[in-house]
Protein backbone atom coordinates (compact mmCIF):
# COMPACT_ATOMS: atom_id res chain seq x y z
CA UNK A 1 0.00 0.00 0.00
CA UNK A 2 2.75 2.13 0.84
CA UNK A 3 4.53 1.61 -2.49
CA UNK A 4 1.32 2.19 -4.22
CA UNK A 5 1.17 5.42 -2.39
CA UNK A 6 5.08 6.49 -3.33
CA UNK A 7 4.30 5.33 -7.40
CA UNK A 8 1.12 8.05 -7.00
CA UNK A 9 3.79 10.64 -6.12
CA UNK A 10 6.91 9.77 -8.64
CA UNK A 11 3.71 9.61 -11.40
CA UNK A 12 2.95 12.79 -10.53
CA UNK A 13 6.33 14.57 -9.39
CA UNK A 14 7.78 13.27 -12.96
CA UNK A 15 4.72 15.44 -15.02
CA UNK A 16 6.34 18.87 -12.92
CA UNK A 17 8.36 19.48 -16.32
CA UNK A 18 5.16 19.34 -18.28
CA UNK A 19 3.22 21.00 -15.56
CA UNK A 20 5.32 23.81 -15.33
CA UNK A 21 5.92 24.35 -19.23
CA UNK A 22 2.36 24.86 -19.02
CA UNK A 23 1.98 27.51 -16.85
CA UNK A 24 4.55 29.34 -18.63
CA UNK A 25 2.80 29.01 -21.65
CA UNK A 26 -0.48 30.15 -19.87
CA UNK A 27 1.11 32.93 -17.91
CA UNK A 28 2.96 34.20 -21.31
CA UNK A 29 6.74 33.41 -19.90
CA UNK A 30 7.85 31.70 -22.17
CA UNK A 31 9.74 34.35 -23.48
CA UNK A 32 10.85 36.06 -27.24
CA UNK A 33 10.69 32.03 -28.79
CA UNK A 34 8.33 30.13 -27.22
CA UNK A 35 8.98 27.30 -29.75
CA UNK A 36 12.73 27.40 -28.86
CA UNK A 37 11.77 27.31 -25.35
CA UNK A 38 9.47 24.34 -25.57
CA UNK A 39 12.00 22.37 -27.55
CA UNK A 40 15.06 22.77 -25.16
CA UNK A 41 12.55 22.18 -22.19
CA UNK A 42 11.33 19.00 -23.42
CA UNK A 43 14.66 17.88 -24.75
CA UNK A 44 16.29 18.29 -21.73
CA UNK A 45 13.44 16.31 -19.55
CA UNK A 46 13.90 13.28 -22.24
CA UNK A 47 17.64 13.09 -21.19
CA UNK A 48 17.02 13.86 -17.38
CA UNK A 49 14.35 10.94 -17.09
CA UNK A 50 16.49 8.63 -19.16
CA UNK A 51 19.44 9.46 -16.46
CA UNK A 52 16.82 8.99 -13.64
CA UNK A 53 15.46 5.73 -15.44
CA UNK A 54 19.40 4.37 -15.64
CA UNK A 55 19.99 5.32 -11.95
CA UNK A 56 16.85 2.81 -10.92
CA UNK A 57 19.42 -0.57 -11.08
CA UNK A 58 22.83 1.05 -9.26
CA UNK A 59 20.37 2.40 -6.75
CA UNK A 60 18.79 -0.76 -6.25
CA UNK A 61 22.03 -2.28 -5.82
CA UNK A 62 23.64 -0.06 -3.68
CA UNK A 63 21.37 0.19 -0.97
CA UNK A 64 19.66 -3.39 -1.33
CA UNK A 65 16.45 -1.14 -1.84
CA UNK A 66 14.99 -3.88 -3.97
CA UNK A 67 11.18 -2.19 -4.38
CA UNK A 68 13.44 0.33 -6.70
CA UNK A 69 12.98 -1.66 -9.79
CA UNK A 70 9.37 -1.26 -9.19
CA UNK A 71 9.62 2.39 -10.53
CA UNK A 72 12.39 1.86 -13.81
CA UNK A 73 9.14 1.15 -16.11
CA UNK A 74 7.23 3.85 -15.21
CA UNK A 75 10.40 6.10 -15.16
CA UNK A 76 11.22 5.18 -18.53
CA UNK A 77 7.86 5.60 -19.83
CA UNK A 78 8.01 9.30 -19.02
CA UNK A 79 11.48 9.36 -20.58
CA UNK A 80 9.61 8.00 -23.83
CA UNK A 81 6.75 10.84 -23.14
CA UNK A 82 9.25 13.30 -23.22
CA UNK A 83 10.40 12.38 -26.50
CA UNK A 84 7.19 12.55 -28.06
CA UNK A 85 6.42 16.14 -26.91
CA UNK A 86 9.65 17.20 -28.00
CA UNK A 87 9.62 14.88 -31.14
CA UNK A 88 6.00 16.71 -31.67
CA UNK A 89 7.26 19.88 -31.08
CA UNK A 90 9.79 19.53 -33.92
CA UNK A 91 7.78 18.18 -36.37
CA UNK A 92 4.54 20.71 -35.31
CA UNK A 93 5.58 23.52 -34.10
CA UNK A 94 9.16 24.11 -35.49
CA UNK A 95 9.29 22.32 -38.94
CA UNK A 96 5.47 22.78 -39.11
CA UNK A 97 5.10 19.23 -40.70
CA UNK A 98 7.60 20.42 -43.78
CA UNK A 99 8.15 16.65 -44.43
CA UNK A 100 10.48 17.14 -47.44
CA UNK A 101 12.96 19.66 -45.04
CA UNK A 102 12.53 17.18 -42.11
CA UNK A 103 14.11 14.58 -44.16
CA UNK A 104 16.15 16.65 -45.84
CA UNK A 105 16.93 17.58 -42.08
CA UNK A 106 17.99 14.01 -40.68
CA UNK A 107 19.47 13.39 -43.40
CA UNK A 108 22.11 15.83 -43.85
CA UNK A 109 22.65 17.07 -40.25
CA UNK A 110 23.83 14.84 -37.90
CA UNK A 111 22.67 16.17 -34.25
CA UNK A 112 18.68 15.77 -35.84
CA UNK A 113 20.04 12.14 -37.33
CA UNK A 114 21.16 10.48 -34.02
CA UNK A 115 18.46 12.63 -32.23
CA UNK A 116 16.15 10.90 -34.22
CA UNK A 117 17.60 7.42 -34.54
CA UNK A 118 17.51 7.61 -30.83
CA UNK A 119 13.85 8.54 -30.44
CA UNK A 120 13.39 5.65 -32.79
CA UNK A 121 15.10 3.13 -31.18
CA UNK A 122 12.86 4.08 -27.90
CA UNK A 123 9.74 2.71 -29.80
CA UNK A 124 10.16 -0.62 -29.46
CA UNK A 125 11.48 -0.48 -25.84
CA UNK A 126 8.00 1.44 -24.76
CA UNK A 127 6.05 -1.15 -26.79
CA UNK A 128 7.74 -4.07 -24.95
CA UNK A 129 7.92 -2.37 -21.58
CA UNK A 130 4.32 -4.14 -20.62
CA UNK A 131 4.54 -7.15 -17.94
CA UNK A 132 3.39 -9.50 -20.71
CA UNK A 133 5.30 -8.70 -23.31
CA UNK A 134 8.31 -9.37 -20.90
CA UNK A 135 7.13 -12.67 -19.74
CA UNK A 136 6.65 -13.41 -23.70
CA UNK A 137 10.18 -12.00 -24.82
CA UNK A 138 12.02 -13.84 -21.74
CA UNK A 139 15.65 -13.27 -21.93
CA UNK A 140 15.62 -11.25 -25.25
CA UNK A 141 14.16 -8.55 -23.30
CA UNK A 142 16.73 -7.98 -21.62
CA UNK A 143 19.15 -7.99 -24.35
CA UNK A 144 16.84 -5.83 -26.64
CA UNK A 145 16.24 -3.32 -23.37
CA UNK A 146 20.39 -2.85 -23.07
CA UNK A 147 19.30 -0.51 -26.55
CA UNK A 148 18.95 2.27 -23.61
CA UNK A 149 22.58 2.71 -22.77
CA UNK A 150 22.97 3.43 -26.70
CA UNK A 151 19.57 5.63 -26.75
CA UNK A 152 20.74 7.78 -23.44
CA UNK A 153 24.17 7.76 -25.32
CA UNK A 154 22.81 9.09 -28.47
CA UNK A 155 20.52 11.68 -27.04
CA UNK A 156 23.90 13.36 -25.30
CA UNK A 157 25.69 13.44 -28.22
CA UNK A 158 22.30 15.00 -29.90
CA UNK A 159 22.66 17.72 -27.43
CA UNK A 160 26.40 18.28 -27.50
CA UNK A 161 26.13 18.87 -31.18
CA UNK A 162 23.81 21.55 -31.18
CA UNK A 163 25.56 23.85 -29.16
CA UNK A 164 27.20 26.55 -30.18
CA UNK A 165 29.77 26.73 -28.17
CA UNK A 166 29.19 26.31 -24.16
CA UNK A 167 29.05 22.74 -24.09
CA UNK A 168 28.49 22.92 -20.02
CA UNK A 169 25.45 21.02 -20.34
CA UNK A 170 25.52 18.29 -22.15
CA UNK A 171 28.97 17.90 -20.55
CA UNK A 172 27.14 17.44 -17.28
CA UNK A 173 24.94 15.08 -18.68
CA UNK A 174 27.19 12.96 -20.49
CA UNK A 175 29.66 12.56 -17.08
CA UNK A 176 26.36 11.55 -15.45
CA UNK A 177 25.93 9.11 -17.72
CA UNK A 178 29.36 7.93 -17.75
CA UNK A 179 29.30 7.31 -14.09
CA UNK A 180 26.22 5.39 -14.68
CA UNK A 181 27.62 3.32 -17.40
CA UNK A 182 31.20 2.56 -15.49
CA UNK A 183 29.05 1.69 -12.85
CA UNK A 184 27.48 -1.28 -15.01
CA UNK A 185 31.08 -2.14 -16.20
CA UNK A 186 32.36 -2.56 -12.86
CA UNK A 187 29.39 -4.56 -11.14
CA UNK A 188 29.16 -7.21 -13.84
CA UNK A 189 32.91 -7.54 -14.21
CA UNK A 190 34.56 -7.63 -11.24
CA UNK A 191 37.57 -6.46 -9.54
CA UNK A 192 38.96 -9.90 -9.20
CA UNK A 193 38.11 -10.52 -12.63
CA UNK A 194 40.03 -7.42 -14.38
CA UNK A 195 42.79 -8.34 -12.01
CA UNK A 196 43.28 -11.91 -13.71
CA UNK A 197 43.04 -10.84 -16.91
CA UNK A 198 45.70 -8.09 -16.63
CA UNK A 199 48.01 -10.93 -15.35
CA UNK A 200 47.17 -13.22 -17.91
CA UNK A 201 48.56 -10.05 -20.67
CA UNK A 202 51.47 -9.44 -18.55
CA UNK A 203 52.79 -13.01 -18.84
CA UNK A 204 51.76 -13.09 -22.48
CA UNK A 205 54.86 -13.87 -25.17
CA UNK A 206 53.59 -10.59 -26.78
CA UNK A 207 54.35 -8.97 -23.28
CA UNK A 208 57.63 -11.17 -22.36
CA UNK A 209 58.90 -9.74 -25.88
CA UNK A 210 58.15 -6.69 -25.16
CA UNK A 211 59.45 -6.82 -21.41
CA UNK A 212 62.95 -8.60 -22.57
CA UNK A 213 63.85 -5.66 -25.38
CA UNK B 1 16.17 26.17 -17.94
CA UNK B 2 14.30 27.76 -15.64
CA UNK B 3 12.21 31.14 -16.97
CA UNK B 4 11.78 33.28 -13.68
CA UNK B 5 8.25 35.25 -13.44
CA UNK B 6 8.42 38.63 -12.86
CA UNK B 7 7.20 39.53 -9.32
CA UNK B 8 3.36 40.87 -9.67
CA UNK B 9 3.78 44.73 -8.85
CA UNK B 10 0.85 46.76 -9.21
CA UNK B 11 0.80 49.80 -12.04
CA UNK B 12 0.14 52.32 -8.93
CA UNK B 13 2.91 51.42 -6.99
CA UNK B 14 5.19 52.08 -9.72
CA UNK B 15 7.19 55.07 -9.52
CA UNK B 16 6.70 57.16 -13.02
CA UNK B 17 10.26 57.16 -15.17
CA UNK B 18 10.33 60.60 -14.67
CA UNK B 19 10.28 61.03 -11.12
CA UNK B 20 12.15 58.11 -10.33
CA UNK B 21 14.89 59.30 -12.71
CA UNK B 22 14.62 62.92 -11.29
CA UNK B 23 15.19 61.64 -8.15
CA UNK B 24 18.24 59.53 -9.43
CA UNK B 25 19.53 62.49 -10.79
CA UNK B 26 19.36 64.30 -7.89
CA UNK B 27 20.83 61.84 -5.91
CA UNK B 28 23.85 61.63 -8.70
CA UNK B 29 23.69 65.60 -8.33
CA UNK B 30 24.34 65.18 -4.68
CA UNK B 31 27.13 62.68 -4.48
CA UNK B 32 28.65 64.93 -7.51
CA UNK B 33 28.75 67.76 -5.25
CA UNK B 34 29.95 65.81 -2.35
CA UNK B 35 32.82 64.08 -4.27
CA UNK B 36 33.51 67.99 -5.31
CA UNK B 37 33.62 69.12 -1.54
CA UNK B 38 35.70 65.92 -1.10
CA UNK B 39 38.10 67.06 -3.10
CA UNK B 40 37.72 64.59 -6.05
CA UNK B 41 38.17 65.53 -9.88
CA UNK B 42 36.30 62.70 -11.16
CA UNK B 43 33.06 62.28 -9.80
CA UNK B 44 31.93 60.26 -12.62
CA UNK B 45 32.13 56.22 -10.99
CA UNK B 46 29.48 57.60 -8.39
CA UNK B 47 27.03 58.18 -10.85
CA UNK B 48 24.72 55.06 -10.94
CA UNK B 49 26.01 52.40 -13.61
CA UNK B 50 22.50 52.97 -15.79
CA UNK B 51 22.27 56.65 -15.10
CA UNK B 52 21.84 56.43 -19.04
CA UNK B 53 19.97 53.65 -20.15
CA UNK B 54 16.47 54.34 -21.34
CA UNK B 55 17.12 58.09 -21.20
CA UNK B 56 15.78 59.74 -24.39
CA UNK B 57 18.26 60.85 -27.27
CA UNK B 58 17.49 64.16 -28.76
CA UNK B 59 17.31 65.47 -32.09
CA UNK B 60 17.19 61.89 -33.73
CA UNK B 61 16.75 62.24 -37.74
CA UNK B 62 14.76 59.69 -39.58
CA UNK B 63 16.93 57.92 -42.74
CA UNK B 64 15.90 56.24 -45.62
CA UNK B 65 18.05 53.64 -45.29
CA UNK B 66 15.42 51.99 -42.71
CA UNK B 67 13.23 49.62 -43.72
CA UNK B 68 9.56 49.15 -43.91
CA UNK B 69 8.85 46.50 -41.57
CA UNK B 70 7.20 45.97 -37.89
CA UNK B 71 9.66 46.34 -35.42
CA UNK B 72 10.09 43.72 -33.01
CA UNK B 73 8.73 44.72 -29.26
CA UNK B 74 11.37 46.27 -26.91
CA UNK B 75 10.93 43.87 -24.61
CA UNK B 76 11.82 40.71 -27.13
CA UNK B 77 15.12 43.09 -28.48
CA UNK B 78 15.71 43.46 -24.62
CA UNK B 79 15.35 40.51 -23.02
CA UNK B 80 16.34 38.00 -25.71
CA UNK B 81 20.02 38.14 -26.36
CA UNK B 82 23.21 36.83 -27.57
CA UNK B 83 26.09 38.63 -24.77
CA UNK B 84 27.85 35.86 -24.03
CA UNK B 85 29.76 37.91 -21.51
CA UNK B 86 26.77 38.00 -19.44
CA UNK B 87 26.22 34.06 -20.12
CA UNK B 88 25.98 31.83 -22.91
CA UNK B 89 21.40 31.55 -22.80
CA UNK B 90 19.75 33.99 -24.49
CA UNK B 91 17.66 34.96 -21.00
CA UNK B 92 21.06 35.77 -18.82
CA UNK B 93 22.24 39.32 -20.65
CA UNK B 94 18.89 40.67 -19.51
CA UNK B 95 19.52 39.24 -16.06
CA UNK B 96 23.16 40.00 -15.57
CA UNK B 97 24.09 43.30 -17.37
CA UNK B 98 23.36 45.67 -14.77
CA UNK B 99 26.87 45.12 -13.50
CA UNK B 100 28.23 46.65 -17.07
CA UNK B 101 28.88 50.39 -16.61
CA UNK B 102 28.53 52.34 -19.49
CA UNK B 103 29.85 55.29 -18.00
CA UNK B 104 32.55 56.70 -17.63
CA UNK B 105 33.56 55.31 -21.05
CA UNK B 106 36.36 55.44 -23.79
CA UNK B 107 36.82 54.27 -27.32
CA UNK B 108 40.40 54.16 -28.88
CA UNK B 109 40.69 54.64 -32.22
CA UNK B 110 44.02 53.88 -32.99
CA UNK B 111 46.55 51.46 -35.60
CA UNK B 112 47.06 52.71 -39.25
CA UNK B 113 45.66 56.18 -39.22
CA UNK B 114 46.63 59.74 -39.01
CA UNK B 115 44.18 60.63 -35.86
CA UNK B 116 44.52 58.18 -33.61
CA UNK B 117 42.21 59.51 -30.76
CA UNK B 118 40.47 58.38 -27.68
CA UNK B 119 37.17 59.77 -27.55
CA UNK B 120 35.07 59.75 -24.50
CA UNK B 121 31.61 58.69 -25.06
CA UNK B 122 29.98 61.72 -24.88
CA UNK B 123 32.12 63.26 -27.49
CA UNK B 124 31.95 60.16 -29.80
CA UNK B 125 27.93 60.50 -29.61
CA UNK B 126 28.33 64.16 -31.37
CA UNK B 127 30.55 62.70 -34.26
CA UNK B 128 27.52 62.74 -36.52
CA UNK B 129 23.82 63.55 -36.50
CA UNK B 130 21.98 60.66 -34.50
CA UNK B 131 19.63 58.87 -36.92
CA UNK B 132 16.92 56.18 -36.46
CA UNK B 133 18.16 53.33 -39.11
CA UNK B 134 15.05 50.57 -38.58
CA UNK B 135 17.07 46.90 -39.28
CA UNK B 136 16.61 43.78 -40.29
CA UNK B 137 18.66 41.43 -37.73
CA UNK B 138 19.26 38.13 -38.78
CA UNK B 139 21.28 35.87 -36.26
CA UNK B 140 23.10 32.61 -36.90
CA UNK B 141 21.08 30.46 -34.95
CA UNK B 142 18.43 31.03 -37.90
CA UNK B 143 15.95 33.90 -35.76
CA UNK B 144 15.62 37.48 -36.85
CA UNK B 145 14.36 40.53 -35.29
CA UNK B 146 13.72 43.89 -36.54
CA UNK B 147 15.11 46.16 -34.77
CA UNK B 148 15.00 50.56 -34.92
CA UNK B 149 18.39 51.49 -34.02
CA UNK B 150 19.42 55.01 -33.19
CA UNK B 151 23.17 55.49 -34.10
CA UNK B 152 25.25 57.18 -37.21
CA UNK B 153 27.41 55.77 -39.98
CA UNK B 154 30.88 54.10 -38.71
CA UNK B 155 32.32 56.11 -41.78
CA UNK B 156 31.55 59.30 -40.20
CA UNK B 157 34.34 58.03 -37.72
CA UNK B 158 36.97 56.50 -40.20
CA UNK B 159 36.75 59.90 -41.94
CA UNK B 160 38.20 61.71 -38.92
CA UNK B 161 40.37 58.41 -38.17
CA UNK B 162 42.03 59.36 -41.60
CA UNK B 163 43.68 55.87 -41.99
CA UNK B 164 46.75 55.26 -43.80
CA UNK B 165 47.39 53.35 -46.98
CA UNK B 166 47.83 50.35 -45.15
CA UNK B 167 44.60 50.17 -43.32
CA UNK B 168 42.89 47.41 -44.69
CA UNK B 169 40.57 46.23 -42.11
CA UNK B 170 38.95 47.45 -38.80
CA UNK B 171 39.67 45.35 -35.52
CA UNK B 172 37.07 46.16 -33.26
CA UNK B 173 37.14 44.77 -29.36
CA UNK B 174 34.74 44.54 -26.42
CA UNK B 175 35.26 45.48 -23.20
CA UNK B 176 37.41 43.32 -20.88
CA UNK B 177 36.50 43.54 -17.75
CA UNK B 178 35.60 40.42 -15.56
CA UNK B 179 33.91 42.18 -12.89
CA UNK B 180 31.64 44.34 -15.43
CA UNK B 181 31.07 41.22 -17.30
CA UNK B 182 31.18 37.64 -15.05
CA UNK B 183 31.19 35.09 -18.06
CA UNK B 184 34.64 36.61 -19.05
CA UNK B 185 35.71 34.33 -16.24
CA UNK B 186 34.53 30.97 -17.59
CA UNK B 187 36.88 29.74 -20.25
CA UNK B 188 34.30 27.25 -21.49
CA UNK B 189 32.76 30.13 -24.06
CA UNK B 190 34.89 32.04 -25.76
CA UNK B 191 38.62 33.43 -25.67
CA UNK B 192 38.06 37.51 -24.14
CA UNK B 193 38.23 39.74 -25.13
CA UNK B 194 35.82 39.68 -28.17
CA UNK B 195 37.18 40.58 -31.16
CA UNK B 196 35.58 41.63 -34.50
CA UNK B 197 36.49 42.41 -37.48
CA UNK B 198 35.19 44.34 -41.12
CA UNK B 199 37.12 44.91 -44.57
CA UNK B 200 38.15 48.65 -44.70
CA UNK B 201 34.91 49.16 -47.74
CA UNK B 202 32.65 47.32 -45.47
CA UNK B 203 33.11 49.57 -43.19
CA UNK B 204 32.62 52.30 -44.87
CA UNK B 205 29.40 51.08 -46.20
CA UNK B 206 26.79 53.91 -45.40
CA UNK B 207 24.73 50.46 -43.87
CA UNK B 208 27.11 50.08 -41.29
CA UNK B 209 26.40 52.20 -38.56
CA UNK B 210 28.06 52.58 -34.74
CA UNK B 211 24.57 52.27 -32.76
CA UNK B 212 24.12 54.28 -29.20
CA UNK B 213 20.55 53.68 -28.86
CA UNK B 214 16.94 52.25 -29.87
CA UNK B 215 13.27 52.74 -29.97
CA UNK B 216 14.59 56.69 -29.49
CA UNK B 217 16.45 55.85 -25.86
CA UNK B 218 20.20 54.99 -24.53
CA UNK B 219 21.40 51.48 -25.75
CA UNK B 220 20.49 49.07 -22.61
CA UNK B 221 23.32 47.28 -21.08
CA UNK B 222 22.43 44.02 -22.64
CA UNK B 223 22.15 45.45 -26.41
CA UNK B 224 25.62 46.73 -25.64
CA UNK B 225 25.50 49.81 -24.41
CA UNK B 226 26.73 52.35 -24.62
CA UNK B 227 28.14 52.01 -28.35
CA UNK B 228 27.91 49.01 -30.85
CA UNK B 229 28.73 47.88 -34.26
CA UNK B 230 25.57 47.01 -36.42
CA UNK B 231 26.00 45.53 -39.79
CA UNK B 232 22.70 44.75 -41.04
CA UNK B 233 23.55 42.25 -44.25
CA UNK B 234 26.00 40.18 -42.21
CA UNK B 235 25.23 37.31 -38.73
CA UNK B 236 24.24 39.23 -35.33
CA UNK B 237 27.36 38.32 -33.98
CA UNK B 238 29.44 40.33 -36.21
CA UNK B 239 27.79 43.47 -34.64
CA UNK B 240 30.31 43.84 -31.69
CA UNK B 241 29.18 44.89 -28.51
CA UNK B 242 30.13 47.31 -25.23
CA UNK B 243 33.39 48.93 -28.21
CA UNK B 244 36.67 50.19 -26.44
CA UNK B 245 39.18 50.22 -29.48
CA UNK B 246 38.52 50.27 -33.03
CA UNK B 247 41.58 49.47 -34.29
CA UNK B 248 43.20 50.08 -37.82
CA UNK B 249 45.06 46.99 -39.47
CA UNK B 250 46.99 45.77 -42.45
CA UNK B 251 46.09 41.71 -41.86
CA UNK B 252 42.75 40.46 -41.45
CA UNK B 253 41.78 40.14 -37.55
CA UNK B 254 40.94 36.91 -36.32
CA UNK B 255 37.75 37.08 -34.55
CA UNK B 256 36.14 35.15 -31.43
CA UNK B 257 33.62 33.21 -33.12
CA UNK B 258 36.54 32.50 -36.02
CA UNK B 259 39.04 31.71 -32.44
CA UNK B 260 36.45 29.48 -31.53
CA UNK B 261 35.51 27.30 -34.25
CA UNK B 262 37.12 28.10 -37.66
CA UNK B 263 34.89 25.58 -39.59
CA UNK B 264 32.03 26.75 -38.55
CA UNK B 265 32.55 31.23 -38.39
CA UNK B 266 34.50 32.79 -41.64
CA UNK B 267 35.18 35.88 -41.01
CA UNK B 268 32.70 37.39 -43.50
CA UNK B 269 29.77 35.67 -42.39
CA UNK B 270 27.16 37.44 -44.86
CA UNK B 271 23.88 36.23 -44.41
CA UNK B 272 23.38 33.75 -47.02
CA UNK B 273 20.57 31.45 -47.30
CA UNK B 274 22.36 28.95 -50.09
CA UNK B 275 25.44 28.40 -47.57
CA UNK B 276 24.10 26.50 -44.09
CA UNK B 277 25.92 26.38 -41.27
CA UNK B 278 27.67 22.91 -40.91
CA UNK B 279 25.20 21.86 -38.49
CA UNK B 280 22.07 23.32 -39.44
CA UNK B 281 19.97 25.18 -42.54
CA UNK B 282 20.24 28.88 -43.08
CA UNK B 283 17.68 28.94 -45.76
CA UNK B 284 15.27 30.00 -43.53
CA UNK B 285 14.51 31.85 -40.41
CA UNK B 286 12.09 32.31 -37.54
CA UNK B 287 11.52 36.20 -36.65
CA UNK B 288 10.57 36.88 -33.43
CA UNK B 289 6.51 36.89 -32.40
CA UNK B 290 5.89 34.96 -35.54
CA UNK B 291 5.31 31.17 -35.70
CA UNK B 292 5.46 30.52 -39.34
CA UNK B 293 9.04 30.55 -40.72
CA UNK B 294 10.42 33.41 -43.21
CA UNK B 295 12.85 32.37 -46.37
CA UNK B 296 15.97 34.08 -45.17
CA UNK B 297 17.10 36.60 -47.70
CA UNK B 298 20.24 37.28 -49.62
CA UNK B 299 22.88 39.58 -47.61
CA UNK B 300 19.55 39.59 -45.11
CA UNK B 301 17.75 41.75 -47.82
CA UNK B 302 20.31 44.12 -48.07
CA UNK B 303 22.01 42.31 -51.18
CA UNK B 304 21.25 45.44 -53.94
CA UNK B 305 23.53 48.04 -51.61
CA UNK B 306 26.07 45.35 -50.62
CA UNK B 307 26.45 42.53 -53.06
CA UNK B 308 28.81 44.27 -55.50
CA UNK B 309 31.18 44.54 -52.04
CA UNK B 310 31.79 40.90 -52.71
CA UNK B 311 31.95 40.82 -56.72
CA UNK B 312 33.96 37.56 -57.78
CA UNK B 313 34.28 36.20 -54.30
CA UNK B 314 33.38 32.87 -53.77
CA UNK B 315 31.01 32.77 -51.00
CA UNK B 316 31.09 29.39 -50.08
CA UNK B 317 34.87 29.33 -49.58
CA UNK B 318 34.71 33.18 -48.05
CA UNK B 319 31.26 32.58 -45.89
Amino acid sequence: MKLKIFKVAVFLTSLTPLALLGWFALTDNLGANPIEVITHWTGDSTIIFLLITLTVTPLRKLTGWKDAIQFRRMLGLFAFFYGCLHFTTYIWLDQFFDFPGILKDVAKRPFITIGFASFIFLIPLAVTSTSAMVRRLGKRWQKLHRMIYFIAAGGVIHYWWLVKKDIRWPLIFGVVLGVLLLYRFWSTQSLAKIAGRFRRLQVSPVAQKVQSQ
Amino acid sequence: MLIKKPSDIKASEITPKELFLNRRRFMAQMAIAGAAVAGLTSPDFLLPSDARAGEKLANVQKSPLSINETPTPLKDITGYNNFYEFGTDKYSPSRYAKSLMPRPWSVAVEGEVNNPKRYDIDELMKLAPLEERIYRLRCVEAWSMVIPWIGFPLNALIKRAEPTGKAKYVEFTTLYDPKQMPEQRSRMSLFWPYVEGLRIDEANHPLAILAVGLYGEMLPNQNGAPVRLVVPWKYGFKSIKSIVKIRFVEQQPSTAWMKANPSEYGFYSNVNPAVDHPRWSQATERRIGEFSKRKTLPFNGYGDQVASLYQGMDLRKYF
